[in-house]
């Protein structure tokens, strides 16, 4: 029993080693918080936090994992889900009748959803044509999109906040079915949606070829222009999957919502293993990342470690991440020259 | 006098005066690879000498430590233009003449033409500007000792690598050279641009500068070399003369095995067309190109680089719409916008360019070689079946015996020759009825080269695919095809049948390598 479970361990420590490490990490991390709060951290109270952000990082850091195993690279993620979050805010401020009856709630809240997602769809649209058609580099393609979906979020509010979203939606952020969250359901199920996409859809495996030679991927008859039109549309659907849950559980939208989860989401995909260079990355590993993420923040919280401070932690372990997979990367063209050689000799 | 000035040196007997390298006993290892094992190497002053052997026969470990990059073990015996040398760095190899121009040129293409040939001259500004008067003087003397004639002030980005290698070959010469050495140099260029390769070479020759080339090409070493050294398994195999070599001696040579072709077999009579190309053309690529293949036949098509082989063969898969004219495939009219259009219509090619167009490097062998025939192995869910393209891919690499440590490596940790029949399993995986192979066997080592073309031929003996051979190797479009049609600037020029004069027709006729 022990020994098939030792076994079976080595075989996707085998396949994965690009995200091996994460789970000893993680437990580390857990033990390192719990015995430092005397484990407080381990209480239902704390863990309940803990979880609370989780589905809307965890959905943006999917929106940025999708573009960055094509190689690319999507800055847009958060101003296009404030920009679907604020037109669904009026939406379901403009149109909800008081003292609606349950049917015309739901299909009230639908629609708000339904148009959520066309507004990702089309903000999506703009980067994909962009990066794919006319072929702008991701980073600049996404920084400018970035400014102007922010921009558009800003004329539409004037800067204001608009809140207080009718009671049935916020059920979104806070009612709970057998115990879970529904948003955390959500974001379970759109991991495990994309984890099955990544790995058993052609255009799943089309992405990582991509990322890796996107010339080679062209040769072998796959339309790399529709791929990263898709990329870059699923990357904002995911972000407006978000802005679903943020509008829920914030009971508001304005511009700048959550802008300094940009940073995570980037920290969050490369400590999961996806390649910023592309052609690799995992869904396994992204939620792991973001676990310890999660874990450490909020351990340091409970010490007392002021939140400014947490910035820069998230910034050091940022670079650490990098200089960590840069080493690796250098060690395994090590081996690979040294294999290299092996042959020859044969 | 400067040699005398350096420490570790000494004059040495008259008798080697005359070679300008004499490296006695070099050995260099490295953990678990014996890379040059007690090698003598000579050549003399001037002299245009072509240095030959399979990957991993200890060429490059040679140049290396002829440029005093590494070092050799203790105990060799080097000497260079007389003088005997303990120990060897690369300032030492450049203070005594010796230059190298490796394969991936060391340019900077952000810079002009006479920044990259006299940057050296920065460092001689005295005051705080750059004399740009000398800077263009030295680079217009040096590119006048080698008659290259380009405009100083453009980037060298933009220009071809031929032109490339000759501003890096004219930047090269400045100063007191001695040898040069060129690593592979022809490995891109168009024969016309080999041509002018070599002309350079003579004329300093004439100067008295000697070259060590290397090279894999055999037919540009008959043409240039005065003497050729052959290196097998990191050991000397010999000193020849390019009269006393063939072809076959040569690579019998640098293998140590016979590799004999044998030709394909007949095309069985009645064999139906399945390709048939009419009046095919497209402004500035070829024009008026008609030609038919039929089952089980093989037809070769070669010319020199630019000839329009690729641009045609681009065509035929959807990547590069003709513009007039028409293709058939079994009689039936097609129209191919896409090379996924073209796949459907059975036609697969295998690219030029293995490393860039034909694989993923950093992906798996099964995602390469199942890349083309994902919507084929979709099951339950419209979902990938993992272990139907796992069954697939099994069966690929055993028909091609490919080697390889699992189906999970990545295809770059594979030889050139199983690489290249990865190339060839991803694109008989989708079981085309016409299969166009360009330059099938560029890059790889003479056994994976003989096993790729027997594999070929058994394909055409099936009797049901047709297969276009793209390839500016004379020989092995003559030993592989049935018919050969011989292509230049953009049109084809004759049609060739394998036989005792054909060999004689392409080199000299069409003046083919």
């Amino acid at each position: 029993m022990f020994a098939e479970f030792v076994k079976r361990y080595q075989s996707w420590h085998d396949r994965n080693q690009d995200i091996a490490a994460l789970p000893w990490l993680l437990f580390v991390v857990l033990a390192i918080m719990t015995v430092a709060t005397g484990g407080r951290f381990l209480r239902a109270h704390n863990i309940t936090n803990l979880l609370a952000q989780m589905p809307e990082l965890g959905l943006l850091s999917l929106a940025m994992m999708v573009p960055m195993v094509t190689a690319g690279i999507n800055l847009s993620i958060i101003s296009s889900a404030n920009l679907t979050a604020v037109i669904m805010a009026l939406f379901l401020k403009g149109v909800f009748p008081q003292g609606a009856g349950g049917g015309t709630t739901i299909i009230i809240i639908v629609g708000a959803i339904a148009l959520g997602m066309i507004v990702s769809i089309v903000l999506g649209l703009l980067n994909g044509f962009l990066v794919g058609y006319v072929e702008v580099p991701a980073v600049l393609t996404t920084l400018g999109t970035m400014i102007l979906y922010e921009g558009i979020t800003l004329a539409i509010t004037r800067g204001f906040v608009i809140s207080s979203m009718p009671e049935a939606y916020l059920l979104i952020g806070n009612a709970r079915i057998l115990g879970l969250p529904i948003h955390m359901i959500i974001f379970l199920v759109v991991a495990l949606v994309m984890a099955i996409i990544f790995h058993r859809r052609p255009y799943g495996r089309h992405l990582f070829f991509v990322g890796s030679n996107p010339t080679a991927t062209a040769y072998s008859g796959v339309n790399v222009r529709r791929v990263l039109l898709k990329t870059y549309v699923i990357s904002s659907v995911l972000a407006g999957i978000a802005a679903v849950v943020m509008l829920a559980r914030f009971n508001s939208a304005n511009a700048r919502q959550g802008s300094s989860l940009l940073l995570s989401t980037v920290l969050i995909c490369m400590l999961g293993g996806t390649d910023p260079f592309g052609g690799f990355g995992k869904v396994l590993g992204l939620v792991m990342a973001m676990v310890i993420l999660q874990a450490v923040t909020n351990g340091l919280n409970l010490l007392g470690v002021r939140s400014f401070a947490t910035v820069a932690i998230w910034g050091a372990m940022l670079v650490g991440v990098i200089a960590y997979r840069y080493y690796q990367h250098q060690k395994w063209e090590r081996k690979r020259k040294q294999l290299q050689r092996a042959r020859m000799q044969q | 006098m400067r040699e005398e000035r350096s420490m570790g040196e000494s004059r040495v007997h008259r008798s080697v005066m005359d070679s300008f390298i004499d490296f006695r006993n070099v050995s260099k290892f490295y953990p678990g690879v014996r890379a040059l094992n007690n090698v003598d190497f000579a050549f003399e002053k001037g002299e245009i000498h072509c240095l030959v052997g399979e990957n991993g026969s200890g060429k490059s470990t040679m140049i290396k430590i002829i440029s005093g990059v590494i070092q050799p073990e203790p105990g060799a015996t080097m000497v260079i233009n007389g003088t005997r040398i303990t120990a060897m760095h690369a300032k030492d190899a450049i203070d005594r003449g010796v230059r190298v121009i490796y394969q991936d040129l060391s340019l900077f293409p952000n810079l002009t033409v006479k920044e990259n040939i006299a940057f050296g001259l920065y460092g001689d500004t005295r005051g705080p500007f750059v004399n740009w008067k000398a800077v263009e003087d030295r680079a217009v003397s040096a590119m006048r000792s080698i008659a290259l004639e380009l405009d100083l002030d453009r980037l060298v980005s933009s220009l071809s690598i031929a032109q490339q290698q000759l501003v890096e070959i004219a930047g090269s010469i400045i100063g007191d050279i001695k040898l040069l050495i060129l690593d592979e140099p022809t490995a891109s260029l168009t024969r016309v641009e080999v041509d002018r390769l070599f002309a350079t070479i003579r004329t300093l020759k004439e100067r008295g500068i000697a070259t060590l080339f290397v090279s894999h090409k055999l037919n540009e070493i008959f043409e240039i070399a005065e003497r050729v050294t052959v290196f097998r398994d990191g050991a000397k195999i010999g000193v020849f003369e390019p009269k006393e070599l063939d072809q076959k001696k040569l690579v019998f040579l640098m293998t140590g095995q016979e590799v004999v072709s044998e030709p394909p077999k007949p095309v069985r009579s009645g064999a139906p067309e399945l390709l048939r190309v009419e009046k095919l053309s497209r402004g500035g690529n070829y024009k008026d190109i008609s030609f038919s293949v039929r089952a089980g036949e093989i037809l070769g098509i070669t010319g020199r680089l630019g000839s329009g082989r690729t641009e045609l063969a681009l065509s035929l898969f959807g990547m590069n719409p003709p513009e007039s004219g028409s293709i058939f495939i079994s009689g039936k009219r097609v129209r191919v916008h896409s090379n996924a259009a073209a796949t459907r219509a059975g036609i697969a090619y295998v690219p030029e360019n293995r490393l860039t167009q034909g694989l993923i490097m950093p992906q798996s062998i099964l995602a390469n070689i199942t890349i083309t025939i994902l919507e084929k192995v979709i099951g339950a869910f419209r979902l990938l079946d993992h272990s139907r393209s796992e069954s697939l891919s099994r069966e690929w690499i055993e028909r091609l015996s490919i080697k390889m440590p699992s189906l999970d490596a990545a295809v770059q940790t594979l030889s050139g020759g199983n690489q290249q029949k990865v190339v060839l399993s991803k694109w008989l995986a989708t079981n085309p009825r016409i299969l166009i192979l360009d330059e099938p066997t560029v890059g790889i080592d003479v056994f994976a080269k003989d096993s790729v073309h027997r594999f070929v031929k058994q394909l055409a003996e099936r009797g049901d695919i047709a297969i276009v051979l793209i390839s500016d190797e004379v020989h092995e479009v003559l030993d592989n095809c049935h018919r050969i049609l011989v292509m230049d600037r953009g049109r084809v020029l004759d049609e060739v049948l394998p036989g005792s004069d054909a060999e004689a027709t392409l080199l000299e006729k069409f003046n083919l390598a």
